[in-house]
């Protein structure tokens, strides 16, 4: 797992290598036309992840984040290169690419269990009925919902409805888990809470994670490697860094690591002394 | 009220029950009061002679006792019927084209919606008609359609159409961008997505159309029945008796109006209530 960034630049340059990359950013840009001339976001981006990998990607608020993994989810579409997905070019959404949106997008009117339901039934429409319900309680279960699964998403907290977005989008089995600033919105005991169970959850169901996020304790406890973005317009990969904690990892232990704080100064001077903001957040 | 409040643990319980009656009474008490006050007012200024030839209120209840208030079920045939058969001629009517409106102006208003071509070739159009009075359709759907009767319900339907119809469209269109998003990314069938994204999302817009229409659709009738000569409806029951100077049946036949009117708008208030689910309001 320990691989360095420089390799994992190599191989995504030669893909004649006898194995085809699971996901591969290949020399993408993304230019926005506006009214003032054209935007360019993200310039010459290159990123290859390997099956089963947790990403975690950082980087100041506006320089293209979610711009990249929209690419990857095909909501959006490179100006210039492309977005593979095990060697086919990514061109649409499609529930092999599940994401867990920024705003939860439950929708009010379903029940939890019907919000889960509703993706299963559109995935697996050949699976039987009584299957289909299996699959949504155990998903619903293992976010620890099983008790709230006929509350409308209104009734329910903010922790509560990422654990919904987080089972709906699982439930589906994708093979890449996209998720947006998922906690951010949420306290800090929740917000641990849920990254333990985002944890378990990965580790049991293997899909490869493309996670954003603002906290560089949440991507040193969750992530193997940390994509760090530099600032925009023309944003670009800055640099991947390694997080070579063990797992099973347990949140105590990887704080008293003395690597824990070398990575947490490293990522901190990138993104405040590197690159840092011009105009203070 | 000031003593439970000053009872303090006891009562602390059923304190909140209590201001709830009383101020469900107060609901009810002080536009009863106002009532009473605008009544003697408009018993005072009649009775100054020379100012007003319309009757006093307690004329009017006097004039109408027999047999308009006593018997609102008598039926002497023809036009000669109770103000209740009047009414419910007139309802009649307005649930034919009401009901008509709603099923043409959801439909259209969803195809409008949905398509921005249509939406945009096609929104003048609606801002334009949508402006001319029922009483300017009455001429012409009389031309067109001859009859008493089913121009009543032309005139009806096509006054309740445009606010259904241009609600239902923005309802459509405002769908939010994340629930379009989880419909892509899971890929949703079409009927899927109408049943459980489209229609719902845009249910509370919708009923605002529908509460407007009911409204205007009892504008429209009184309007429309005015004109049309020889039939059963309140409309024409006020027209026959201006014609024969009654002025007091006029008074009371607009009482009944107003109260039927504002029965229309609680009725579609207490459906929306009981559809919509309680974050949609
Ligand atoms: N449709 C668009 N048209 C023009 N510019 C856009 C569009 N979408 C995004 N941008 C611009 O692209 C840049 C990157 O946006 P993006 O949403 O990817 O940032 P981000 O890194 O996700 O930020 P945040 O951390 O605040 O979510 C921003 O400057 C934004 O203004
Ligand atoms: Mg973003």
């Amino acid at each position: 797992m320990a691989m360095t960034t420089a390799i994992q630049n190599l191989q995504a340059a030669d893909s004649s290598a006898n194995q085809t990359p699971f996901l591969v950013v290949d020399r993408v840009s993304k230019v926005y036309p506006t009214k003032d001339g054209s935007y360019t976001v993200l310039k010459d981006v290159n990123l290859t992840v390997h099956q089963g990998e947790f990403i975690c990607v950082i980087g100041h608020s506006g320089c293209g984040k979610s711009t990249l993994l929209n690419m990857v989810s095909g909501f959006s579409h490179p100006t210039e290169g492309e977005v593979r997905l095990q060697g086919k070019p990514i061109i649409k959404p499609g529930p092999d690419r599940m994401v867990v949106f920024q705003g939860y997008a439950l929708l009010p009117w379903l029940s939890v269990f019907e919000n889960v339901y509703l993706g299963v039934n559109s995935v697996y429409p050949e699976k039987s009925k009584a299957e289909k319900t299996r699959i949504v309680k155990e998903h619903l279960a293992m976010v620890g919902l099983a008790d709230s699964m006929e509350k409308k998403p209104p009734q329910i907290s903010g922790g509560m409805k990422q654990r919904v977005a987080i089972a709906r989008a699982l439930a589906i089995r994708p093979e890449v888990l996209i998720l947006d600033e998922p906690f951010g919105a949420l306290d800090a005991i929740t917000k641990e809470e849920l990254q333990e169970e985002l944890l378990k959850i990965w580790n049991d169901h293997r899909c490869t994670v493309l996670m954003i996020t603002h906290d560089i304790d949440e991507a040193l406890f969750l992530a193997d490697r940390l994509v760090m973005m530099t600032n925009g317009p023309a944003a670009d990969i800055g640099e991947v860094l390694d997080i070579p904690f063990r797992r099973p990892r347990d949140r105590a232990r990887i704080m008293e690591a003395p690597e824990y704080y070398k990575l947490r100064n490293y990522a901190l001077d990138f993104l405040y002394n590197r690159f840092a903001h011009d105009d203070t957040e | 009220m000031t003593l439970a409040q000053k009872r303090t643990p006891t009562t602390s319980t059923r304190k909140p029950v209590n201001s709830k009656l009383m101020q469900r009474l107060d609901d009810i008490v002080s536009p009863l009061i106002a009532l009473i006050i605008l009544l003697a007012i408009w018993q005072v200024l009649a009775s100054i002679p020379g100012l007003t030839t319309l009757p006093t209120p307690v004329r009017v209840v006097q004039e109408t006792w027999m047999p308009l208030i006593a018997y609102p079920f008598y039926n002497n045939g023809g036009t000669d019927k109770g103000l209740f058969w009047q009414v419910m001629s007139s309802l009649q009517r307005v649930a034919i084209g009401y009901s008509l409106a709603a099923i043409v102006g959801i439909s259209l208003g969803i195809v409008v919606g949905m398509n921005q071509r249509v939406a945009k070739s096609l929104d003048p159009i609606f801002q334009i008609l949508r402006t001319v009075p029922p009483l300017a359709w009455v001429p012409i759907a009389l031309a067109a359609l001859q009859q008493n009767q089913p121009s009543a319900i032309f005139v009806i339907f096509i006054t309740a159409l445009w606010p259904i119809l241009i609600n239902t469209a923005v309802g459509v269109r405002q769908i939010p961008a994340d629930y379009n998003n989880v419909a892509q990314v899971l890929q949703l069938p079409k009927s899927e997505y109408f049943f459980k994204i489209l229609f719902p999302a845009a249910l509370p817009y919708i009923f605002t159309g529908l509460r407007i229409s009911i409204g205007l659709a009892w504008l429209a009738i009184i309007a429309a029945e005015i004109v049309m000569s020889g039939i059963v409806g309140i409309g024409f029951f006020i027209w026959n008796a201006y014609q024969n100077n009654q002025v007091s049946e006029i008074i009371l036949a607009l009482v009944y109006i107003g109260l039927v009117g504002w029965l229309l708008d609680k009725m579609m208030e207490r459906l929306q209530m009981l559809i919509l689910p309680s974050g949609q309001r």
